[in-house]
């Protein structure tokens, strides 16, 4: 099957630092694909190289096989991690503005059902709290009904509840067989959302995968964790478990052993905490430094 | 051209100028502050030097009599003399408050403006020299500092409303990432720059025709010429002061350097463009110089159209040199324009 996007070696560079070192990677039609990585890692740069908003240096980007054209703005849709909206246009008017832009748009009362906008139409763009602010960015980038959606850390400053609200909306764009393309640093986000990821660090690919494929890559182990009021040092010590600020942390390969094993022992197994790995462990096995730092 | 997304563009930058009541306040209130002031602080004028035409003819023997009264008058210190050998060219300037004092030595005689107070005080330090020459004033229609003046100033406004009002938008829709935003949509540069150009011109020259037309309430300004073509040398000027504007806008992305930039470019036409004293009698380097700011364009063919009765074919120089500024800034600006997306 052809990608929807293909990345093909990307590089590029800012006189002398390498933001994006030889990047390659496919997305499949209807798939969420997440770029993932810490601040600095090359994601902004990779996603905006793809959106034809800044050049590479070397390296190709396309689109159901074809090189990008000037036509491409017609066809995908893009949300920024940074930019403002004019001042002074009510939310109405910024959707009129940007709907003027494009051959073919999606019915404004679609645009504002599927991303929740109408108790704020008439309100100043100035005076958007966070939550509302992403809403209508999000609708700007679905105006023209694009196959291809750009989310560059969409839900970067919101808060759990904004969050969460707008994951419902990336899930209800991507029930339509759209191509979802976003970057984060919230490992939470990209296992809710992304069927592929790819892993950046220093502008290079670390990991590629479904996120089920790499954390069954490298992880068999599930986390335990107890209070260390708990556990003496002796057995600590004998089983070889790591002392955190306040807790240990037990490595098992089988739960129900490791716990018959606590509690022959007379450990108590209050405050017990159970965690499977997730990307932000994976992440930290793979370059020693934590994803969100 | 999309017509379409470019009225989407000139629209909604109109919305947001006159949604600004702080900007839209400010746009009114200043030139009639200027207005205001000078009409009544400083009576009128606000010069620091007079300028007194001399009235040049073949030289004969009474000529060389007079020689050395004239030669005392011509050394008094923060006067301008200026030659003249056309009577009715002097005594027009003298009625447009070129001039404050015009003298024939050959006659005796000396021309005043009675409604200027510089001619006033010019002619108390000439009669302390010069004794037995016959007074008269200036033929004509005499016109006020302020009728004078008026075209300076709402230039003056226009030029500032022009250069900071594109210069400083575009920045900082570019430092603020909006221009980004725009750049991933189907709207090209020219068409989000005419866009840009054509809603400031709207702007400009709506604000200049209310204070114009407000003020005229109060000071039944003199007009000689025709409305409209004051208007289309307004908006000649108008143009190429936002084409310039742009050109300055091109590619900063700094708030900073705007300012820098947008304050060299307007402080010099303020000073040497004709707006607060006319330029007769000043060396030739700063009128050459003063010939390629498009300010000077503008308060010169406005004025010549207020005061003079001038039609746009005897401004046509001013309006060719505006057209050809417009034309070079605009080419420049275009070739030179950056959304600025790299960071």
């Amino acid at each position: 099957m052809r990608a929807a996007v293909s990345v093909q070696s990307l590089c590029k560079h800012y006189k002398d630092v390498c933001a994006v070192n030889n990047v390659s990677f496919d997305v499949q039609q209807g798939h969420c694909f997440g770029l993932l990585g810490p601040n600095g890692a090359g994601k902004t740069t990779t996603i905006e190289i793809m959106e034809g908003i800044i050049s590479a240096s070397s390296g190709q980007v396309l689109y159901q096989g074809q090189q990008v054209d000037s036509q491409i703005s017609q066809q995908i849709g893009i949300q920024f991690q940074h930019t403002a909206l004019q001042d002074f246009l009510t939310v109405k008017e910024t959707l009129n503005l940007f709907a003027s832009f494009y051959q073919n748009t999606l019915p404004q009362a679609q645009l504002i059902e599927l991303c929740d906008l109408s108790d704020f139409l008439d309100r100043d763009n100035r005076l958007l709290s966070g939550g509302q602010r992403q809403r209508l960015l999000l609708a700007l980038a679905l105006i023209n009904d694009p196959q291809i959606i750009f989310l560059d850390e969409p839900t970067t400053g919101l808060d759990p509840h904004a969050r969460r609200n707008f994951w419902q909306l990336i899930k209800n764009i991507k029930a339509q067989n759209k191509t979802v393309i976003l970057t984060t640093h919230y490992m939470d986000e990209a296992e809710q959302l992304c069927d592929d990821i790819v892993i950046m660090d220093l502008g290079r690919i670390i990991e590629a995968g479904t996120p089920h494929e790499l954390l069954a890559k490298h992880f068999e182990d599930v986390f335990i964790y107890l209070p260390q009021a708990q556990i003496s040092n002796e057995l600590v010590n004998e089983y070889g478990w790591t002392k955190l600020a306040d807790r240990i942390e037990i490595r098992s390969k089988n739960v129900e052993q490791t716990l018959s094993l606590l509690m022959r022992n007379n450990v108590s197994l209050d405050s017990l905490h159970v965690k499977s790995a997730n990307l932000d462990d994976l992440f930290l096995k793979l370059t020693g430094h934590s994803l969100q730092a | 051209m999309n017509f379409k997304r470019f009225f989407a563009v000139f629209k909604a930058r109109n919305i947001e100028f006159f949604r600004d009541r702080s900007s839209l306040g400010w746009n009114l209130i200043f030139p009639i502050l200027l207005l205001v002031g000078f009409s009544f602080i400083f009576s009128g004028d606000g010069r620091p030097a007079y300028k007194v035409g001399l009235l040049v003819e073949q030289e004969n023997t009474q000529q060389k009599n007079d020689k050395a009264a004239q030669t005392a008058l011509t050394q008094l210190r923060f006067i301008d003399f200026i030659n003249y050998d056309d009577l009715a060219l002097a005594k027009a300037k003298l009625s447009r408050h070129s001039l404050d004092l015009l003298v024939d030595y050959n006659a005796k005689r000396y021309w005043v403006n009675k409604e200027s107070s510089k001619s006033y005080l010019v002619e108390k330090i000439f009669l302390g020299q010069q004794h037995g020459f016959t007074r008269l004033q200036s033929s004509g229609k005499s016109i006020r500092y302020i009728d004078w003046v008026l075209p300076g100033i709402l230039g003056m406004n226009m030029m500032f409303s022009c250069l900071f009002g594109v210069g400083y938008v575009i920045v900082r829709y570019r430092k603020n990432s909006v221009l980004k935003r725009l750049k991933a949509t189907p709207l090209s540069a020219f068409e989000f720059v005419s866009a840009q150009l054509l809603s400031r011109l709207f702007i400009v020259m709506f604000m200049s025709t209310v204070v114009y037309s407000g003020c005229n309430v109060f000071f039944d300004f003199f007009m000689l010429g025709s409305y409209i073509d004051l208007f289309i040398i307004g908006a000649l000027g108008a143009f190429c002061l936002i084409s310039l504007g742009l050109l300055v806008a091109s590619r900063s992305k700094s708030d900073e350097l705007i300012g820098g930039l947008l304050n060299v470019t307007s402080w010099p036409m303020m000073m040497l463009s004709g707006v607060w004293f006319s330029l007769e009698g000043a060396p030739d380097t700063l009128k050459v110089l003063a010939d390629f700011m498009p300010l000077t364009h503008l308060v010169a063919g406005a004025r010549a159209v207020i005061t003079e009765g001038a039609t746009l074919s005897d401004i046509s120089f001013h309006i060719n040199i505006l057209l050809l500024m417009s034309s070079v800034f605009l080419v420049l600006g275009a070739y030179l324009f950056s959304w600025n997306t790299e960071r």
